[in-house]
């Protein structure tokens, strides 16, 4: 019997790999297209966020950087630091490290916030010739970069953060 | 409870509890309702029974399957600029990337804000309703009971609900926007699908699954 998956950490890093590609086209491409009566505009993600914040929507401005961008960040240098830490065994830490994989679980799905923004104004502002607003190709590579984010964190056995402890205290 | 010294090996495996997480092995001894037993290592709950916790999660899984399916086709918002009015349901947002291959977007999107949290309810009723009623668990129920916590970091509503706030202050300069009945029984469902992973001690209803009242 066993009870380790053997293979949690290979599937970590393919997960990761892929989300990270997943996410370089979610910020070079256009999120959202806004066609209104005399402009037609296309707004990147973090473009879109600048511009609120231009507008006077800190708040607005601030929730979406954090989602999208700081979130994702984030989340891709914690993953893989826990992922490099168990390869050394007594790594210590072992709370701090096990709160970290709690709180990458936890918040990585926050990061969906903005895919679901752009499903409700793509669908809400449809005002005929005033003014519509349509989703970028970036949408689909954001979701799918948080979906394989998600995956790679999920793929993370939490258990192989102690088993460096137990190794520990049997030696010695 | 403590850690097991490694010459108690003679304990009988139903007697010791395993961290989920970080794998440390306690000897078990079973929470008073309203009590909760703490990894002591890692920190997380084990068991937390409470009391009527299975009829409270089961009344709360039909309220979700009933504001589900209400919230899904009633309209959610309206929009209204010089003249141009737009209402939409939680559904048509679902479908707002349905040209070209956007089209996978919109079935995720359907996916984790409506069939997941529906899923999960059907899942719970399924498996909770013949425990409370002391029956032997219904077909599946392990399977099923597995298959429901798999589906918790999918289901997505929550998020979806400030996802509108969000939307709510990007168009509020460009038209109006009002409220559909959708939207306050989106904003229950939230409350709802967060009281039932909170009631949910999963330690407990394995432990009903696995050791069946004999009627």
């Amino acid at each position: 019997m066993k009870s380790r998956d053997a293979n949690s950490l290979q599937k970590v890093w393919a997960w990761w790999l892929v989300g990270f590609m997943c996410y370089i086209p979610a910020n070079v491409y256009p999120m959202l297209q806004t066609r209104t009566l005399f402009q037609n505009d296309q707004s990147t993600i973090i473009g879109g966020a600048v511009e609120l914040a231009q507008y006077g929507s800190w708040g607005i401005a601030f929730i979406i950087l954090l989602a999208s961008v700081a979130i994702p960040l984030a989340k891709f240098w914690a993953v893989a630091y826990l992922a490099l830490s168990v390869r050394r065994p007594g790594a210590g830490f072992n709370n701090s490290r096990h709160l970290m994989y709690e709180i990458v679980e936890y918040i990585g799905r926050w990061s969906m916030i903005d895919i679901f923004v752009v499903a409700i104004l793509s669908s809400l502002v449809q005002l005929n010739t005033l003014a519509n607003i349509n989703p970028g190709p970036a949408s689909m590579f954001f979701a799918l970069s948080v979906i394989f984010t998600m995956l790679s964190a999920q793929a993370f056995d939490s258990r192989l953060i102690w088993d460096g402890q137990a190794k520990d205290k049997g030696s010695a | 409870m403590k850690d097991v010294p490694d010459h108690d090996l003679a304990v009988p495996l139903t007697d010791l509890i395993v961290c989920p997480q970080c794998d440390a092995v306690y000897h078990l001894k079973e929470p008073a309702a309203g009590e909760q037993a703490v990894c002591q290592r890692c920190h997380t709950v084990l068991i937390a029974p409470r009391r009527k916790a299975g009829l409270t999660i089961i009344a709360v899984a039909l309220a979700t399957l009933i504001l589900i399916v209400g919230a899904t086709f009633f309209p959610f918002l309206t929009i209204d600029a010089a003249g141009n009015k737009n209402s939409v349901s939680v559904f048509d947002s679902a479908l707002a990337f349905s040209n070209g291959p956007l089209i996978l977007l919109s079935l995720a999107t359907a996916a984790l804000i409506m069939l997941v949290p529906l899923a999960r309810a059907v899942l719970t009723l399924y498996v909770l309703v013949p425990i409370v009623l002391d029956l032997p668990p219904a077909k599946f129920a392990m399977p099923a009971f597995r298959f429901s916590q798999a589906l918790r970091p999918w289901s997505m509503a929550e998020i979806f609900a400030l996802g509108c706030a969000v939307a709510l202050v990007k168009v509020a300069d460009l038209a109006t926007v009002g409220f559909g009945p959708a939207f306050w029984m989106f904003g229950v469902l939230v409350i709802l699908v967060v009281a039932q992973d909170s009631y949910m001690c999963k330690w407990s209803v394995w432990n009903s699954l696995e050791h069946p009242k004999k009627s």
